[in-house]
């Protein structure tokens, strides 16, 4: 860790619930509590667990041309969606690849919500300010605390918190209060909440939910296998610039009116993607044993020829296996296929797998 | 009567008869967090000062282990292939690593005394 990390507003709290820091994305970010990253992952899953993600970006966008912008910066039709209704979408680069993977949220007319990356919250905001340029709206970063309180029980700790989720469904989102953004959303494949709100409404909510023994504290190491179990991509690792939405498997996130016709930045170079058919994809990787493989590690076929990587690997308590995924060549991207990692020097034979190892319980109606 | 000495690396030693069984502290298995996999040395691998001699894998990372001083190995602990928490519930206990026959007991002279070792984690 630097010196120069961003310090989260809420540190003081972590600090005294005995939180271990570490950095990630050039924040000091809470990696496990006492509890520990496999008590923590379990409990997210049985019970609620209270993530500080306030390293994460939002930004609202709004202005007569703000469904125009988004529509240009991602390959989304932002002026089909319905109000509070939230779609995953990426920035690409002309190129295609994958500049950021956001969560867009319509809030009215003419407002969206943004929700970005950390690491790539600066450069975010760069290139849509850029591109707001040729529009009539206007981009805010907003000043906020961001919470994710994920679990089978996350509405009903809510609930006794004072925030009714009532008919909220999974992918929409809503402003419940002045300045706070709710949406039914999360990262661990559960159901689950994520709300930006200012920090003293914040320290209010944390006070009242930590007052629920269903609600722990939960760090960014068990976040990380939270969401490896439920088969989601880490930007920078799983999907980067260099890799596109039909190679990472997420094509299903553009509508296919836009694949065919939309005229955001990539289309043409995605569309020749689509056409030529990536060279490797995005699966699921299960070790066979109980040794993890870790992101970097090559994979071969069982010839010895190299035919991907692992992009994210670990131990899935849930799953209670390693689990991991990577890119294969695509010819071997069917479940079930057998290919091995080479971890130091030692062959773990892998098999490609379906995404996600824990089934992903959603609200969705 | 065994004496116990400790390393920088937060590795601890025990040895007896010439004989060092090595494990990590509590220190050590604490900062790592819940263990999921131990990577064990075969019976007979020579082992000198500074060679990784186990991997250790959380559900985050995997760290090595290294020898603390040169010797050939005696024993590793299998239980830990079925139960490698047990590195975490019992570091200075049933979760040692491995047993080693000690090539050069002179090396032992750089190592830490319990005291030292508890005055370099403070």
């Amino acid at each position: 860790m630097t010196g120069d990390d961003k310090h989260l507003p809420l540190e003081d709290i972590h600090t005294a619930a005995g939180a271990r820091f570490g950095a990630f994305a050039g924040w000091s970010m809470p990696l496990t509590y006492p509890a520990g990253v496999m008590k923590e992952h379990l409990h997210t899953r049985e019970h609620v667990g209270l993530f500080d993600i306030s390293h994460m970006k939002l930004f609202e966008v709004g202005g007569p041309e703000a469904a125009a912008l988004l529509s240009r910066a991602c390959p989304l039709d932002a002026g089909t969606l319905e109000i509070s209704q939230s779609k995953l979408t990426f920035f690409l680069n002309e190129a295609g690849g994958i500049l950021d993977d956001l969560i867009v949220t319509r809030l009215g007319d003419d407002r969206f919500m943004v929700v970005a990356n950390a690491g790539n919250a600066i450069a975010d905001e760069k290139h849509l300010r850029a591109l707001a340029a040729d529009f009539d709206v206007q981009v805010e970063p907003l000043d906020r605390v961001f919470l994710a309180i994920q679990g089978p029980e996350a509405w009903a700790a809510l609930s006794r918190a004072g925030i009714e989720t009532g008919s909220l469904l999974f992918m929409h989102g809503v402003e419940p209060r002045k300045n706070w953004f709710m949406s039914r959303s999360g990262y661990t494949g559960e159901d689950g909440f994520e709300i930006g709100l200012p920090e003293a409404d914040a320290r209010d909510l944390v006070a009242k939910l930590l007052e629920d023994e269903r609600v722990l504290w939960i760090g960014l190491a068990a976040r990380d296998s939270l969401r490896l179990e439920a088969g989601l991509c880490l930007h920078g690792q799983d999907i980067t610039p260099e890799t596109d939405p039909a190679a990472a498997a997420l094509m299903w996130a553009i509508p296919r009116d836009t694949r065919a016709s939309g005229a955001f930045i990539g289309a043409d170079a995605l569309r020749a993607a689509v056409e030529r058919g990536p060279a490797q994809k995005r699966v699921g990787l299960k070790p066979e044993g109980r040794q993890p493989v870790r992101a970097g590690a090559a994979l071969f076929d069982a010839d010895g020829n190299p035919v991907g990587h692992v992009t994210s690997g670990g131990f899935g308590p849930s799953a209670g296996h390693p689990v991991a995924m990577g890119y294969v060549t695509t010819s071997l991207a069917k479940t079930g296929t057998r290919v091995f990692a080479d971890v130091r020097g030692t062959k773990i034979p892998v098999e490609i797998s379906s995404l996600p190892f824990t089934p992903h319980r959603y609200r969705k109606g | 009567m065994a004496t116990t000495y400790f390393t920088s690396d937060h590795e601890w030693l025990r040895v007896e008869g010439g004989t060092a069984t090595v494990g990590i502290t509590d220190y050590a298995q604490e900062q790592l967090g819940d263990l999921v996999f131990v990577e064990l040395p075969e019976t007979g691998k020579k082992l000198a000062k500074g060679d990784t001699a186990v991997v250790v894998e959380s559900v985050k990372a995997a760290s090595d282990v290294y020898a603390p001083v040169d010797g050939e190995v005696t024993e590793a602990n299998g239980t830990l292939s079925s139960d490698p928490s047990l590195v975490n519930s019992a570091a200075t206990g049933a979760g040692w690593l491995w047993k080693m026959k000690l090539a050069d007991e002179s090396q032992l002279a750089s190592l830490m005394d319990e005291a030292a070792y508890k005055a370099h984690i403070a």
